[in-house]
């Protein structure tokens, strides 16, 4: 398998979405290609770092909050009338 | 908003489920109180979702309302047949999408091509950046660098980007709130996360400075 073979396959690589058998040949080529390696490190890390940016969402905002429950109690009381 | 090991909670467990439809039973029975609940349970992540994808409070807070509206509106056509959660994230994202088309007229179906793999990407020399000390978690710097970098991707990557990534969603769920194939799904994942790791790269070893993401349209 090419370098190039590899990087097609790398989502469904750092997913674990990918063919048994396929990923041992993808496994296969990075024993001896340091390229390879770097670019699966630094692509899995990317994705870590954004996942992990998800990890710490922000509550919604309280005047965000009320002005919806107000919105909602308007639009359904004018549709009930 | 749930919590699961420390995680924001994204996939919805069987617990949940089980809430949502005793909520949505109760709601279809014309109780306001159970459309509250639910309004409540799932108004954080909704108005987030939209906030990463509209980069405006003020747009977001408008798809947000327009979602649970249609909540209540279509809620009696609510099968079951896909998860609640899943539903309602289809609605909120098409509100997203109804908005950037409406705001930037963009036709984001004209963008569904195939990708092109011409290898501009992959470098042969590349360096492995993955263990850099500055990546300790919480670094506020990384994380200002990847907000910049999300909100300058184009949208249609953007959008699988946040469903799979920070939402939990499946490939499949993803094709279906997104209208697309999962092998469409599966592209745009892959290329949007190389724009990242390539906007990262350029972050690490000095060429991208974070007060430049986001000035430079041509950088994604």
């Amino acid at each position: 398998m090419r370098c190039e073979e590899i990087f097609a396959r790398l989502g469904d690589y750092i997913d674990k979405e990918l063919d048994p058998h396929i990923c041992s040949e993808i496994e296969e080529h990075i024993k001896d290609c340091e390229p390879c390696v770097a670019f699966i490190n630094t692509l899995r890390k990317t994705v870590e770092l954004f996942k992990g940016a998800g990890t710490e969402e922000e509550k919604i905002p309280k005047p965000v909050s009320s002005n919806l429950m107000q919105f909602l109690k308007e639009q359904i009381d004018s549709a009930a009338d | 908003m749930e919590k699961a090991s420390g995680r924001t909670f994204s996939k919805p467990n069987e617990e949940s489920k089980k809430e949502d439809a005793v909520l949505i039973e109760l709601i279809k029975k014309g109780d306001f109180t159970a459309f509250e609940r639910l309004v409540h349970k799932y108004e954080s992540r909704i108005y987030n979702h939209c906030l990463k994808f509209l980069n405006s409070q003020e747009d977001a807070e408008d798809i947000l309302q327009e979602t649970f509206l249609q909540v209540h509106r279509s809620l009696e056509s609510f099968r079951g047949d896909s998860a609640f959660s899943t539903w309602l994230f289809k609605i909120a994202t098409n509100g997203c999408l109804m908005r950037i088309r409406k705001k930037k007229k963009v036709d984001l179906v004209s963008i569904d091509k195939p990708i092109d793999f011409d290898g501009s990407l992959l470098q042969r020399e590349i360096v492995d950046w993955s263990k850099n000390p500055s990546l300790m978690h919480g670094n506020d710097e990384i994380r200002h660098v990847l907000d910049k970098i999300i909100s300058q991707l184009p949208e249609d990557k953007r959008f699988v980007l946040i469903l799979k990534d920070v939402e939990g969603f499946s490939n499949m769920e993803i094709s279906h709130i997104l209208g697309m194939t999962v092998a469409a799904v599966k592209s745009r994942l892959h290329r949007a996360r190389l724009i990242m790791r390539d906007a990262l790269t350029k972050y690490f070893d000095g060429t991208l400075e974070p007060a430049r993401i986001g000035k430079d349209e041509n950088e994604m």
